[in-house]
C-alpha cells in the first residue's frame, strides 16, 4: 500500500505539490490526471527521489516505509518503478549490459541469486519477445536512437524484468501511436495483480481504456481536486480541465 | 654507438642533417603555438641518455602474439620478429638499406623545431615494413614497443616506415608499454598507396612515471582509406600527434581517440590534416575522461587547400571531467580555401550525464555502479569500432583496468 500524506514540494523555491493526500492499497490501480502544469510529472519524481526537487511537507509510505527517507536506488530495490514519459538515451551502455546490472541489483537486494549470463539472456528473450520488442534492441546502446514506441516498449520491458510492486506511469500515452499504446498497454496489464499497486499519470483518457482504474483523481494547480470512479476519467475527456484550472487559481 | 659505425652513408648524412638542424633549431617549448598547452621544453626528460641494447628484456608486459605478426622493440632496438613473414610483406632495418627508402622523412616537418628531427638523429633500429600491392593481409602485424628503465632513467626514439602498395589491405597495432622512467620519443610514417586501406589500432599504455611522445605521418594516394583507433592510458605526460596529408581524389582518414587520465597526468591529442585533393573526408572524435588533477589537451587543426573541392571534414572532442581540479584545453581549427566543402568542428568538456545517471539509479543500480557503467560507456564506444576482437579484448582491458584506479580514488 502506497500512503501518501500532505506531501508538499518545491522546485528552486517554486512550490509545486500543495499537499497531496493519496491512498493505493495493493491490487488497485489508480489514474491521475490534470492538465499540464498541475504536478503530475513532479509528484512521479518527487516518489521516485529525484534530485532538485525539495519535499517541504508531509510524507510518502510504501509498505510502511518511509520513503522519502530512501535514496533512488533503494526506493527503486523496494519495488518502486517509474516509468519515464522521457526515456533517457544512454550512448555506449548496452541495452543486455544495463538490464543484467539492474536485474540483478534488485535480485540482491530481495536476497534472491544472481543471475549469470546465459540464464538474464534467456530471461531477457522471452519477455522481449512478449513485448514485441527486437532481439536487436537488446545489442544496442539503451534507448539510442531509438522510436517514441521502441522507448515505451522498452520501459515495459523492464517492469516485466524487474518486477516491481509499484508502478508509476508518467504520462506513458504521450508520443504513442494506438498500435504501440495497445502494446504497453498489455504489458502493463499483464502485471496486473493483488500484490500490485499502479499510478497511472495522464493528461488524456485514452489510456484508461486499456490499463482500467480502479479510482481516478484529478490533479490541479498542486492538489487533489475530485477523486471518484472509473467514469470520471470519461466525464473529463467532455467538459475537460478548465473547472478546475479556475478552481485552483 | 654500434649501429652507427656501420650504417649506410645516406643513413649518416641523414642523421647529421638531424644533429645539425636539432642544433641550429632546438625544441619545440611552451612559446611555440603548437606546445603551448603540453610544456615539454623544460622536462628533465631531454638530459636522460640513449637507452643501450638491453641484454635480457623482460617480456611480460608483451601480449602473446596469437596468429598477430609481432615485431618487438625494447628500449627502440629491434628484439624480435618472426622468422617468417607473411606472404607480401617484408622488414628491414634502416641501417641495413642501401638506399633511402622512398620518402623516408618526407612528411616530416622540415624546418623549425621538432622532436620527429630528434627522432632523426637518434633513432636505433629504425623499422621499414612493406606490403606489397594488392595483398590482403588476414591477422594484424603488431609493433609493440617497450620501455626498460630498471636503473636510471633512459631515452630512445622508435621509428617506422610503412610503405604499402596499391591496393593493399591490413591492420597494424601498435602497443607502447613499459616500466621504470624513460622518455619516448616515437615517429611512424605511413605510405598509402591508390586504394590501399589500413586499419590502425594505437595502445599508449605506457608507465605511470614515462613521458611519451609520438608522431603519426601519413599521405594518402586516391582512393585511399585509413581507419585508427588510438588508446591513451598511461604516461605521466604523453602527446600523439597526427599528420595526415591527403594527397590524393577521394581518400578517408579517420580517427577515434579515448583517454583516462588520472592524478597528474597530462595527455595530449593533436591532430593536423591536410586536405589537398578533391573530394576526400577526415573524421576526428576524441572522447577523455579526467580524474583529480590530470589535464587533457586536444588539438585538431584541419587545413583545406584550395585544390580540395567537395571536402568533408569534421572534428569532435568530449571531455568528462570528473573532478575540479582536472583541466581539458580544446582547441579545434578550421583553416579553408576551398568554396564547396563541408566542415564541421565541436567541443564540449562537462560533468556525467544527470538524466542518465537519475534513469540508471530508478532502475535499482546504485550510484557508484551507475557512474562507472556511464564513464566506461563514455570511452568505451570509441574502442568498439576496432574489427579484430582479440586487439579490441586487450584495448578494453587497458582502458578498465585505467578506470578502476579511477573508481578506486574517487
Amino acid at each position: 500500500m502506497l500512503e501518501i500524506k500532505n506531501l508538499q514540494a518545491t522546485i528552486d523555491g517554486k512550490e509545486i505539490l500543495k499537499g497531496i493526500d493519496l491512498v493505493i492499497p495493493d491490487g488497485e490501480v489508480h489514474a491521475i490526471m490534470g492538465p499540464n502544469g498541475s504536478g503530475k510529472s513532479t509528484l512521479s519524481y518527487v516518489l521516485a527521489g529525484r534530485d532538485g526537487y525539495q519535499v517541504t511537507g508531509g510524507s510518502a509510505h510504501y509498505r510502511g516505509q518511509d520513503l522519502l527517507a530512501l535514496n533512488t536506488e533503494e526506493r527503486a530495490r523496494l519495488g518502486v518503478f517509474l516509468a519515464f514519459q522521457y526515456p533517457v538515451e544512454i550512448p555506449g551502455v548496452t541495452g543486455i549490459n544495463f538490464l543484467k546490472t539492474a536485474v540483478n541489483a534488485v535480485r540482491r537486494s530481495r536476497g534472491e541469486s544472481e543471475l549469470d549470463a546465459m540464464q538474464f539472456l534467456k530471461l531477457a528473450r522471452k519477455k522481449a519477445k512478449e513485448l514485441g520488442v527486437g532481439e536487436e534492441m537488446l545489442r544496442r546502446a539503451v534507448n539510442t536512437g531509438f522510436s517514441g514506441g521502441e522507448k515505451k516498449r522498452y520501459e515495459a520491458l523492464q517492469m516485466a524484468l524487474l518486477e516491481p510492486s509499484l508502478l508509476i506511469l508518467d504520462e506513458t500515452d504521450s508520443g504513442l501511436d494506438i498500435d504501440a499504446l495497445k502494446v504497453v498497454s498489455e504489458g502493463v496489464v499483464a502485471l496486473r495483480s493483488p500484490k500490485r499497486a499502479m499510478l497511472v499519470i495522464t493528461h488524456y483518457q485514452r489510456i484508461l481504456d486499456y490499463i482500467i482504474p480502479d479510482r481516478v483523481h484529478v490533479l490541479a494547480g498542486g492538489k487533489i481536486v475530485q477523486s471518484g470512479s472509473k467514469e470520471l476519467a470519461q466525464e473529463l475527456e467532455r467538459t475537460g480541465y478548465a473547472q478546475f484550472t479556475g478552481q485552483a487559481a | 654507438m654500434s649501429s652507427a659505425l656501420s650504417s649506410p652513408a645516406w643513413l649518416q648524412s641523414l642523421r647529421q642533417t638531424a644533429r645539425d638542424r636539432l642544433e641550429s633549431d632546438g625544441l619545440p617549448g611552451r612559446r611555440d603555438e603548437a606546445w603551448k598547452y603540453t610544456d615539454v621544453g623544460r622536462l628533465e626528460v631531454m638530459a636522460y641518455p640513449l637507452a643501450e641494447r638491453p641484454g635480457s628484456p623482460d617480456l611480460t608486459a608483451a601480449p602473446a602474439s596469437g596468429e598477430r605478426t609481432q615485431l618487438i622493440l625494447v628500449n627502440g632496438f629491434l628484439h624480435s620478429a618472426p622468422a617468417q613473414l607473411p606472404a607480401g610483406v617484408s622488414l628491414t632495418r634502416l641501417q641495413d638499406a642501401q638506399e633511402v627508402p622512398a620518402l623516408l622523412g618526407r612528411l616530416l616537418p622540415e624546418q623549425g623545431k621538432s622532436f620527429a628531427t630528434m627522432n632523426s638523429a637518434l633513432f636505433e633500429d629504425g623499422l621499414v615494413l612493406q606490403i606489397e600491392a594488392h595483398t590482403d593481409l588476414e591477422h594484424p602485424i603488431e609493433l609493440i614497443s617497450l620501455g626498460q628503465a630498471d636503473g636510471p632513467p633512459v631515452a630512445f626514439h622508435p621509428r617506422l616506415l610503412l610503405v604499402m602498395g596499391k591496393g593493399a589491405r591490413a591492420t597494424l597495432v601498435e602497443r607502447h608499454a613499459g616500466q621504470g622512467q624513460y622518455f619516448s620519443n616515437s615517429v611512424a610514417e605511413l605510405l598509402l598507396a591508390e586504394d590501399s586501406c589500413l586499419s590502425h589500432y594505437v595502445l599508449q599504455d605506457e608507465a605511470m612515471t614515462a613521458v611519451h611522445l609520438a608522431l603519426t605521418a601519413l599521405r594518402q594516394d586516391r582512393g585511399s582509406r585509413y581507419q585508427a583507433v588510438l588508446v591513451q592510458t598511461g604516461g605521466r605526460l604523453s602527446r600523439h600527434e597526427m599528420l595526415p596529408f591527403l594527397e590524393g581524389e577521394g581518400a578517408s582518414f579517420s580517427i577515434e581517440g579515448a583517454y583516462v587520465a588520472r592524478d597528474q597526468q597530462h595527455i595530449d591529442n593533436t591532430t593536423f590534416v591536410v586536405h589537398r585533393a578533391p573530394g576526400c573526408q577526415s573524421q576526428q572524435v576524441f572522447k577523455g575522461v579526467l580524474a583529480e588533477a590530470s589535464r587533457g589537451v586536444f588539438q585538431g587543426s584541419v587545413l583545406v587547400e584550395r585544390t580540395a573541392q567537395k571536402t568533408n571534414a569534421h572534428q569532435l572532442s568530449k571531455a568528462l571531467l570528473l573532478s575540479d581540479r582536472a583541466e581539458m584545453d580544446a582547441k579545434p581549427e578550421l583553416e579553408i580555401y576551398a568554396d564547396d566543402v563541408k566542415c564541421g568542428h565541436g567541443a564540449t568538456i562537462g560533468d556525467i550525464d544527470e538524466n542518465a545517471l537519475f534513469y540508471l539509479r530508478a532502475r535499482g543500480i546504485d550510484d557508484k555502479t551507475a557512474r562507472q557503467l556511464l564513464i566506461n560507456a563514455f570511452v568505451a564506444e570509441v574502442v568498439e569500432s576496432i574489427a579484430d576482437d582479440s586487439v579490441r579484448a586487450a584495448f578494453l582491458a587497458a582502458l578498465a583496468q585505467h578506470l578502476s584506479h579511477l573508481e578506486a580514488t574517487a
